[in-house]
């Protein structure tokens, strides 16, 4: 069966005079549009261009189109075609391996209403409590229900455009008809890559926040307000589904949370930066960090909410030397209803 | 033969009634270990408290002709604690105590059946800015046996085989004296196992019991830095592992590498894992040592063929535990809780070749394996592990796995590797090669040492 293609309107975007994707990227610079322009053409016309090898993949010109063209998808198309490697090849390869289908379906009790805990086992610690009363046996998790979006930052669309028609129907043969995605990668997989590749999906996506929104409009009388300034870690993948973010604000809102005003939130927000190390090396990734970081230090936030476990991972312990306490948006909710924090850092050792 | 009444008595007027046993279950017990080696019984198990005890079971043992055969925890898996030829099974376990820690001199001194475990929560608790070279075997084999056998550990890159971090020893000779070994035989301190005297340490590592019993043993400690990490270097390169290995010793600043080389978990598969171990004490000490690794491999990583993991807290854990729980995993693989390893300690460039051995002698065997090669001293050698799993209940499983590894230990030898913790047969193939001069040698050695041969027959037994 050919592999889906990618849904480009070239024409629609040679037209294009903000040249947004480009203009706005925080890690490339351009003399000025017109020079941001003729590169970006380059991109189009499968030409050599800068951009395919300066490009750190934070997704965020997905964000700043104004067009909903895909112009990050197209740069990875490019990247493949060019065999342009982001990563190292042994960490593409890995990440290849890693994922890859096994047959082996692990799953819950699964309903039509079921939560994807996408290939990450560290939800298993957030999915508790009277927040997921009701749906919490109704899960999937593994390889074979992984969106595959990770391959984004490696330039493997091949990868994507192969694996992910399966992953639809593995979802679909578990009868799902409404999938709680708790990473927003697969919310943006779902709701972005499949249209963009002019595949169908036979179930509605439902981002997490939405979920827990909703879950506490109804846990309303829990709640206590928590009275407290928190920086929001926004998301490489964050940008492919940007119509979520108000979601934070809602949220926050519900809980006394007062989501603090720094240059490094919303679409200017700086990513985890851990891809950046595997791609770039140590420097460039920290100095993305300590941006990020002191930029939460100065906004006077007491907590740094985190949407995905990969950026926890990569910051939270540095975020706590920073003297703020990280927390996954799901505990802070969880906060909020009187229960405990579910993911948190391991208690520093020096033997294990 | 089951032993005689008299012996058994004798045994039993040593060391207690409930400590010696020729019972069919114990016989049974002591009879095997985890590998492939078939098993023997022996006709007593006995179960010494303390060095005392043991020159009087010594005696009895030259008076009766009995074969003694010294135990930790019989964890080597090649089959040296198997009583080949009988007698009695001397189990260490009860000798359990750490005698003394010198915090300014840095060594501990043990009996020989304290555990790794053992000893290494005691300094955990009591002295927690002292370590010892911790290896990946489970935390119940003892101090005593890892040196004896010359094991590795997490501290082996920097300061060689755990047997070069002995400190001194105290070991009842096969005809009963019990003699003291290095510093500790003219001083109060075990400082040293030789210098500045004439070191006669190695008239017992390496020689698996068979030239006398280690009943106490000082070991060297190091200073133990409040904050540990692991950084895992990728290549999908072969040949490139022995330069990676290279460069991380170089920098002075890793105090283990590892190269890891399996298909499962998939994460694995066509790529080869090289972990680098850093410790500090700040969180700045830390971050300078990891830039140094990073600029020993910046251009390979340039050329993208090595890349670092930015590693999730899931796989961190597990790489950061001492020991590692990796290796018990992977006994059981293949269900059944079968593995062995052929472990050559053989120069790193051999590493490409040996990978590319264990990916074809496994294929042929039908057999799952992995691997994994530690760095020992600064590069000067690498242990390289050909392991398989089997299943103990499957026997033409276990046929295939002890064919292969005879194989790839053949295949070591030849490539100018020295086998490691050998079985029988395998030292049968080393004494084969060995430099004549060298093997009359350590036949004197044992003739001299061990007039009777008593101890631990079958082993080093030179015709």
């Amino acid at each position: 069966m050919p592999l889906a293609e990618l849904q480009f309107d070239k024409v629609k975007c040679a037209a294009c005079k903000a040249v947004s994707c480009l203009v706005n990227c925080q890690y490339m610079d351009f003399k000025d549009t017109n020079e941001a322009k003729r590169e970006w053409q380059e991109v189009i016309d499968g030409r050599d261009s800068c951009v395919l090898k300066s490009c750190t993949t934070c997704y965020a010109c997905e964000e700043y189109c104004p067009l909903g063209n895909h112009p990050f998808y197209l740069i990875v198309e490019r990247q493949e075609q060019k065999g342009i490697l982001p990563a190292p090849r042994p960490i593409v390869t890995m990440w290849i391996n890693q994922c890859q289908p096994v047959g082996k379906f692990i799953v819950g009790k699964v309903e039509e209403r079921a939560l994807s805990y996408c290939f990450l086992p560290q939800l298993n610690v957030l999915v508790k409590g009277k927040l997921f009363d009701g749906i919490a046996w109704s899960a999937i998790f593994g390889q074979e229900f992984f969106c595959n979006a990770v391959y984004l930052h490696y330039a493997k669309a091949s990868i994507i455009k192969d694996r992910l028609p399966a992953v639809i129907e593995n979802i679909r043969s578990q009868g799902i008809k409404e999938l709680v995605c708790l990473h927003d990668e697969c919310y943006g997989t779902f709701t972005s890559l499949v249209p963009a590749y002019g595949l169908d999906l036979p179930f509605r996506p439902v981002h997490y926040y939405e979920y827990l929104y909703d879950r506490l409009g109804e846990l309303r009388d829990l709640i206590k307000p928590l009275n407290i300034k928190a920086a929001y870690q926004r998301n490489c993948s964050a940008r492919l589904c940007p119509q979520t973010d108000h979601y934070v604000d809602d949220i926050f809102e519900l809980l006394g949370v007062e989501r603090v005003k720094r240059q490094y939130d919303r679409d200017n927000a700086l990513c985890c930066a851990e891809v950046f190390r595997m791609a770039r090396g140590p420097a460039f990734a920290d100095d993305v960090q300590r941006r990020n970081l002191e930029d939460m230090a100065e906004s006077k936030a007491e907590y740094c909410v985190f949407n995905c476990p990969a950026c926890w991972d990569a910051l939270a312990d540095k975020v706590l030397d920073s003297g703020i306490k990280p927390i996954h948006m799901i505990d802070l909710c969880r906060l909020a209803i009187g229960e405990e924090q579910g993911l948190k850092l391991p208690e520093a050792s020096t033997e294990a | 033969m089951v032993g005689s009444r008299a012996v058994y008595d004798e045994l039993v007027r040593i060391v207690g009634k409930d400590f010696v046993s020729d019972h069919k279950e114990e016989r049974y017990f002591y009879a095997r270990d985890g590998g492939l080696m078939p098993p023997h019984e022996p006709d007593f198990v006995v179960l010494p408290n303390t060095s005392e005890q043991i020159q009087q079971i010594v005696k009895l043992a030259n008076r009766e002709q009995v074969p003694i055969v010294p135990q930790g925890a019989g964890l080597a898996l090649t089959g040296l604690v198997i009583p080949q030829r009988g007698g009695m099974v001397l189990d260490m376990k009860r000798m359990d105590r750490i005698l003394e820690v010198n915090e300014q001199a840095r060594y501990v001194v043990v009996e020989a059946g304290v555990t790794h475990g053992t000893l290494k929560n005691h300094l955990h608790r009591h002295h927690p800015q002292l370590r010892h070279s911790i290896p990946d075997s489970p935390p119940t084999a003892t101090v005593v046996a890892n040196a004896v056998i010359h094991g590795q550990g997490r501290l082996s890159q920097q300061h060689g085989f755990n047997s070069d971090m002995v400190s001194g020893l105290e070991v009842i000779l096969p005809t009963g004296e019990l003699c003291r070994i290095g510093s500790c035989s003219v001083s109060p301190y075990w400082f040293s196992k030789g210098p500045p005297l004439p070191d006669l340490s190695s008239l017992f590592l390496g020689w698996f019991g068979t030239t006398g019993i280690i009943t106490r043993l000082g070991l060297k400690l190091y200073p133990c830095k409040k904050m540990r990490d692991v950084m895992l270097a990728l290549t999908d390169r072969a040949e490139l592992v022995p330069d990676i290995m290279l460069r991380l010793s170089h920098t002075e600043m890793v105090e283990d590498v590892v190269a890891a080389a399996q298909p499962l978990p998939l994460r694995f598969k066509d790529t080869f894992w090289i972990m680098a171990y850093i410790t500090g004490d700040t969180q700045e000490e830390l971050e300078f040592k990891r830039k140094m690794v990073w600029d020993a491999l910046w251009d390979l990583f340039e050329s993208r063929d090595v890349g670092i993991l930015s590693l999730p807290s899931a796989m961190k854990g597990p790489l950061l535990s001492m020991p590692s729980k990796d290796t018990t995993r992977f006994a059981d693989v293949s269900k059944g809780g079968g593995f062995q390893y052929a472990g050559p300690i053989a120069p790193i460039e051999k590493f490409p070749l040996f990978v590319k051995k264990l990916e074809e002698v496994a294929a042929n065997y039908k057999l799952f394996y992995s691997s994994t090669s530690r760095l020992i001293g600064a590069g000067h050698c690498m242990m390289f592990s050909f392991s398989f799993s089997f299943n103990r209940a499957n026997a033409d499983e276990m046929s295939r796995a002890k064919k292969a590894l005879d194989e790839c230990s053949r295949f070591a030898l030849e490539e100018g590797g020295v086998l490691w913790k050998a079985d029988i047969d395998e030292q049968k193939l080393l004494m084969d090669r060995m430099d004549p001069n060298t093997l009359g040698l350590m036949k004197k050695i044992r003739q001299l040492l061990d007039p009777n041969g008593i101890m631990n027959p079958g082993n080093w037994e030179i015709e």
